[in-house]
């Protein structure tokens, strides 16, 4: 057949353009990440491997694993996070499933005021939490002339303060994912479930809980992850008693000036961080996290 | 499974209203569903009809009335606890369980063993032809597949009332025609009281025992298939089954007058002024002799021949303006042989056809 290749050279042409003029479009957007992710980090990466006489060394690293203080720092990061995330997902989950479950008007407001604090400043979130919470603070004031309790609570300033803090800031983003998995599921699986049996009960968790938990574990990831770096709010309200590794960090070079050291603890966060992701994607789709199919 | 049929149970509707708002969903609506009959809601959407099936498994609560299966009154009793199987438009198939896991889930829920429920599941499958599909995840399975499914699903736990929300809306043609007789099939084979709810007329026709024509809540007419399509017992039941054209009839006396024809009928006609007559296009055929005495003959012209491949569908407007038509089927060239538009013909209809009805929509 001598006219299979009419205009197949021009059509190759137009797809090869339709792809260049598709990249141009996010070129500005690729060049942002390479100057303001990929360089610094690479240059981070660069850092952690010099010693202090200015000469290639491990000595960044072979400190973390010789002092005990870091491995401690690391556990407590650990530590923080799983609490953290833990405790969204006994406050969240039900949250979400409340809302899923109510009137879409009603629900697009709940929704509001989830996302509300989203648009405040963290940092102006922490310090009412401080205000808050501490020892003269408006809950130990109301609670002791109510009679809750007597002696003002330690309810800042240490773990207590990070968790209830991290778990405020963090709630959105267990929460979202988690209702966008809930409202796609199909109310007919819950009447097809009671059709055949299953008490309200049973439907929940045999249907609506399995159907959900990809928006669950998606959020779940997030919360985890951003716990790992999170700095500003554990720093205010942690008061010092419970340092995580991004505090470890800024101590490193407001106070040593060591950025090797401080570079090498952020390339260990980072290398961290990915393997959390890396484990989590081979159990889960994380098209999830932004919303995206099933 | 194939002696089941002694545990059918009837159900009795009495006086079953729901509101929402204003609106009347259902409109004191009493029915009766024999045991083991395959009975058919067949109504326009927003009808009803599916409100009721809504009420018969317990998904929406009416304001007031009483439902029983057998003698056992039904209408507070909660959804899980009525033992109705429900074939679901939409299948409602759990996605993350297989098609196993699908099947066997009424079972395991009801305690059954493990080795009974692989033996109940496949038999199920077997039923409705998808044995050995078992481990499949229900996103491989194709619609008429997953119709399958949903339908094994609702008749595993061999409940005696089984209830279908337009199963076959979502399938093509050809498929859904050849489930509409595997249904019925199934249903002998079965015997269990099937309620069905459809907006298709011809396939309330093809499947039912009995059909409850539905509109605006309330039941226009209750019959079985051939008496609905035959004697419609108000215009909204004639129009909504099968084609038809309505003419205007007067009565003077003892003579009915339609389209300026004195009409001869062999059938019953209703009480009261305000009648009209049913013009099915089957029943109507072109006459080239000289009628019988049996026959009424109305003189019309043609305005449009249209081509349906079995069958021809002719328009022609009669001498008082009215738009009547009439369809035939086609063998060889008679295609060609029929008359054109704007050709006088004479249309004949048989008095035992000449079915008059009252002229009021309920």
């Amino acid at each position: 057949m001598a006219t299979t290749d009419i205009n197949a050279s021009g059509l190759r042409q137009d797809e090869r353009m339709e792809r260049l003029k598709l990249f141009g479009l996010a070129s500005p957007a690729l060049l942002l990440v390479l100057v303001i992710l990929v360089i610094p980090v690479g240059w981070l990466f660069y850092v952690s491997f010099v010693g202090a006489d200015g000469s290639f060394s491990l000595e960044n690293y072979e400190r973390m694993i010789e002092r005990k203080s870091y491995a401690r720092i690391f556990q407590t990061t650990f530590e923080v996070s799983i609490l953290t995330t833990g405790l969204c997902i006994l406050i969240g989950y039900p949250l979400a499933y409340f809302m899923s479950q109510l009137p879409q008007r009603l629900a697009n407001l709940c929704l509001l005021a989830v996302l509300l604090p989203f648009w405040t400043s963290l940092l102006v979130r922490t310090y009412a939490w401080l205000v808050l919470l501490q020892k003269q603070g408006l809950v130990n004031n109301w609670a002791i002339s109510l009679g809750l309790w007597d002696e003002p609570l330690k309810m800042v300033h240490n773990l207590n303060g990070t968790l209830i803090g991290m778990v405020h800031i963090m709630l959105p983003f267990l929460i979202l994912p988690t209702y966008g998995a809930m409202k796609a599921i199909d109310r007919d699986y819950l009447k097809a479930a009671s059709n055949l049996g299953a008490s309200p009960r049973r439907a929940f968790w045999t249907v609506f809980f399995p159907l959900s938990t990809p928006g669950l574990f998606a959020g779940s990831l997030m919360v985890f992850v951003l716990c790992l770096g999170f700095f500003v709010t554990p720093a205010i309200l942690g008061g010092g008693r419970v340092i995580l590794v991004s505090m470890k960090i800024v101590s490193n070079i407001e106070l040593f000036v060591n950025w090797g050291a401080a570079s090498a603890l952020g390339v260990v966060l980072l290398a961290m961080t990915i393997v959390v992701l890396w484990v989590a994607s081979r159990f889960l789709n994380l098209d999830q996290m932004t919303g995206g199919g099933h | 499974m194939s002696d089941t049929n002694k545990d059918a149970l009837p159900i009795t509707v009495r006086n079953v209203t729901k509101t929402y708002g204003d609106v009347y969903a259902l409109d004191d609506v009493s029915l009766d569903v024999k045991s083991g009959e395959f009975l058919t809601l067949l109504g326009p959407s927003g009808s009803g009809k599916t409100t009721l099936l809504m009420v018969l498994a317990g998904f929406t609560r009416p304001d007031r009335g009483s439902l029983k299966f057998g003698d056992e009154e039904m209408i507070r009793k909660p959804p899980h606890l009525r033992d109705v199987g429900m074939v679901f438009q939409n299948y409602a198939l759990f996605p993350h369980m297989t098609v196993e896991g699908n099947v066997g889930y009424p079972l395991r829920l009801r305690g059954v063993s493990k080795q009974d429920v692989a033996t109940r599941v496949e038999r199920a499958l077997d039923t409705v032809q998808l044995g050995g599909y078992g481990g499949r995840r229900i996103t491989e399975l194709s619609g008429g597949q997953k119709q399958r499914v949903a339908l094994a699903r609702s008749i595993v736990f061999e409940p005696r009332i089984l209830l279908m929300d337009e199963p076959l809306s979502a399938l093509d043609k050809k498929l859904r025609d050849r489930m509409q007789i595997e249904l019925r099939h199934l249903h002998e084979q079965l015997g269990m009281t099937t309620v069905y709810v459809t907006h298709d007329q011809r396939e309330a026709l093809t499947m039912s025992d009995r059909v409850a024509v539905v509109n605006h809540g309330r039941i226009m007419q209750l019959a079985g298939p051939q008496e609905l399509y035959d004697r419609p017992e108000n215009k909204f039941v004639a129009d909504f089954i099968g084609d038809s054209n309505f003419l205007s009839v007067t009565r003077e006396g003892g003579t009915l007058t339609a389209g300026g024809v004195k009409l001869r009928t062999s059938r019953n006609v209703p009480e009261g002024d305000s009648l009209a007559l049913m013009l099915r296009p089957e029943r109507i055929h072109l006459l080239e002799d000289a009628a019988d005495d049996e026959t009424n003959v109305f003189d019309a012209k043609v305005t449009e021949v249209v081509y349906q491949g079995e069958s021809f569908l002719l328009y022609a407007k009669l001498s008082d303006g009215s738009e009547v038509a009439v369809r035939g089927a086609i063998r060889a060239d008679t295609f060609a042989g029929l008359p054109r538009a704007g050709a006088p013909v004479r249309l004949g209809l048989a008095a035992a056809d000449t079915v008059i009805i009252a002229d009021r929509e309920g």
